[in-house]
């Protein structure tokens, strides 16, 4: 078996699982947020109207909360939803919830590394689709909804159908001014939205055990974005070490046989490539950065899950660093201990200096919610994850999706510019 | 079930068009139900009737998890949806929650089925037929624990 048909035997008490079965699995940690919090809150109120009894969730200590969709709240309606989820957390005894303006908080797939709140070989399911970004650490990682959410709040356990498996090898280690972001909307660009529907895409491969656990999270967030279930990536020392310093050192592993299988294996060659952008309204539709240098630019986001870990802000910092920016450009750190970071490596000098406004941790415009959306007709590139229409604002605005380098440095031109071809 | 056909013949039919972004603050479903499709079809929530059916193409429900663009669908009338195939998580939103039935078409329905047609679909049969042009199409059976959740009436009333 591989890692994640072996991760998913072990939750479902068998010995051994095939990609087709449909399982029942114990859950080791679920998370909920601003949005899917009050989705459950509500699912419970109907189920309660029904006669069903809810007084104590099945293990709170199990379950952790994160407030970042619409803080800072963007309106009264956001307003009283955290309140809602404070509410709900006090009253069911959940003990981890990081709070808007209390310490750390931040984005939740963020929050579920940089606080080692996931671990190797654990089930980690979150009401919200990028939960497979923390696939990267080990775990079988999967987004649910609302009902499924209630459901695991309630029981402990929920179904999946074990995934075929899609094995992504990268041969060799990325060039300098090549990120895992490059890599992801490539291979997404080569397998489609829908590329790996269902499925599991796992990635190993020498130029993977050379990436950073934070470049890994990149290519795992966006897995969603080619319909996956999960993605994952097997532990290694490097992860360990990432892990260690964040507290975590005991967890029980899982690896894949020797003799795994997969569906099929994709191999590329670090060395091959280019820095990708996707272009509006899909992230399948990739091109060159070089082929697009004529696109003018409204703004630069470099914000969300999937674009602002500690390298993707020293990454634009890179590029920033001495020049000024000739577009509206946004830095959002994706969780205040990237932000200090940042603060103590001296990067917010840095985006500053240029011109960029720095702001709090937030899903904000990534999902179009608030704090910096698009108008009708203007221009975005970003370091988020999805563009489909109306994704950042206006039906009528464009997302182009690209790395943090690739942002930092049309943030410079205005134009779409390869990191490379600047001044 | 029988009712009309709402047809968009496109792929990739997102959660953000479905139900956008910035009504993901809202938890009340009937308004909820006035904004489904905005972001594809402004007229949509004026078009739809009880008991109507959208047709589509491939990774209909892609993107985002919330459990809300089914909501608003539901809400709005929609009894199922018919496509090429669906995005996991709106897939087993839909059926754990109960909310609609995602049903599976092939490529010579889906080029069949015009928008305004009558369908009446019969999933005991795996059975659809196209009232306005006389025609029966299969759909692709449900998996057999999918099954059992539809007809349990959603997760919370299915007993493993």
């Amino acid at each position: 078996m591989n890692i994640t048909e072996k991760i998913l035997a072990r939750a479902s008490g068998k010995s051994k699982v095939s990609p087709g079965d449909v399982v029942f699995v114990n859950v080791d940690k679920v998370m909920i947020h601003d949005v899917s919090g009050p989705g459950v809150i509500a699912v419970f109120e109907k189920l309660k109207k029904k006669g069903m009894k809810i007084e104590k969730l099945w293990n709170p200590d199990k379950v952790w909360v994160a407030e970042d969709h619409f803080v800072p709240a963007a309106d009264k309606i956001s307003a009283q939803n955290i309140v809602s989820l404070t509410n709900f957390t006090k009253q069911f005894g959940i003990k981890k919830h990081f709070k808007y303006g209390m310490g750390q908080y931040g984005i939740c797939h963020t929050l579920s590394h940089e606080e080692a709140m996931v671990l190797p070989g654990e089930v980690y399911v979150g009401g919200d689709s990028h939960t497979n970004t923390t696939g990267a650490l080990g775990a079988f990682a999967a987004g649910l909804g609302h009902t499924d959410v209630a459901y695991v709040l309630l029981n402990g356990k929920i179904w999946f159908k074990v995934p075929e498996t899609l094995l992504f090898k990268l041969n060799g280690k990325l060039p300098d001014h090549i990120m895992a972001k490059d890599l992801i909307l490539k291979i997404i660009g080569d397998i489609g939205n829908d590329g790996a529907a269902y499925k599991t895409m796992e990635f190993g491969g020498t130029g993977i055990s050379e990436m950073s656990v934070e470049g890994r999270l990149t290519l795992t967030n966006m897995t969603t974005e080619a319909g996956a279930k999960s993605g994952i990536v097997e532990p290694d020392q490097k992860l360990r070490d990432y892990l260690a310093a964040r507290g975590a050192t005991k967890y029980d592993e899982v690896h894949g046989d020797a003799d795994a299988q997969y569906e099929k294996i994709y191999e590329y060659e670090g060395s091959e490539i280019e820095p990708t952008v996707a272009k509006p309204f899909s992230p399948e539709n990739i091109s060159v950065a070089r082929d697009l240098s004529s696109i003018e630019l409204d703004k630069a986001y470099i914000g969300s899950c999937t674009g602002a870990k500690l390298e993707d802000l020293q990454a634009a910092a890179k590029i920033l660093k001495g020049r000024t920016v000739k577009i509206r450009t946004e830095v959002l750190p994706a969780a205040i201990s990237i932000f200090r970071k940042a603060m103590d490596e001296g990067l917010l000098k840095i985006f500053l200096d240029a011109g960029v406004v720095v702001g709090p941790p937030t899903c904000g415009a990534c999902c179009g919610a608030h704090m910096g959306v698009l108008a009708k007709d203007e221009i975005c590139i970003s370091t988020t994850n999805r563009n489909f229409p109306g994704r950042m604002g206006h039906v009528e605005s464009q997302t182009y999706l690209a790395s943090p380098l690739v942002a930092a440095a049309s943030a410079i031109t205005g134009k779409i510019t390869d990191p490379r071809d600047l001044k | 079930m029988k009712g009309s056909v709402i047809k968009y013949e496109r792929d990739n039919i997102d959660t953000d068009v479905i139900l956008p972004g910035p009504y993901l603050k809202i938890h009340d479903y009937a308004e909820l139900a006035t904004h489904a499709m905005e972001g594809l079809d402004k007229d949509f929530h004026k078009r739809v009737k009880p008991g109507d059916f959208i047709v589509a193409g491939k990774n209909f429900g892609c993107g985002s998890s919330r459990e809300h663009a089914p909501i608003a669908l539901s809400y709005s009338g929609i009894k199922a949806v018919l496509a090429l195939s669906f995005a996991r998580i709106f897939y087993r939103n839909a059926v754990d929650g109960a909310f609609l039935l995602p049903i599976e078409i092939d490529e010579s329905a889906y080029k069949d089925i015009s928008d305004t047609d009558s369908l009446e679909v019969d999933v005991s049969k795996n059975e659809i037929k196209n009232l306005t042009k006389n025609k029966i199409y299969k759909m692709k059976p449900f998996p057999e624990l999918i099954g059992k959740i539809i007809e349990a009436g959603g997760l919370f009333n299915y007993k493993p």
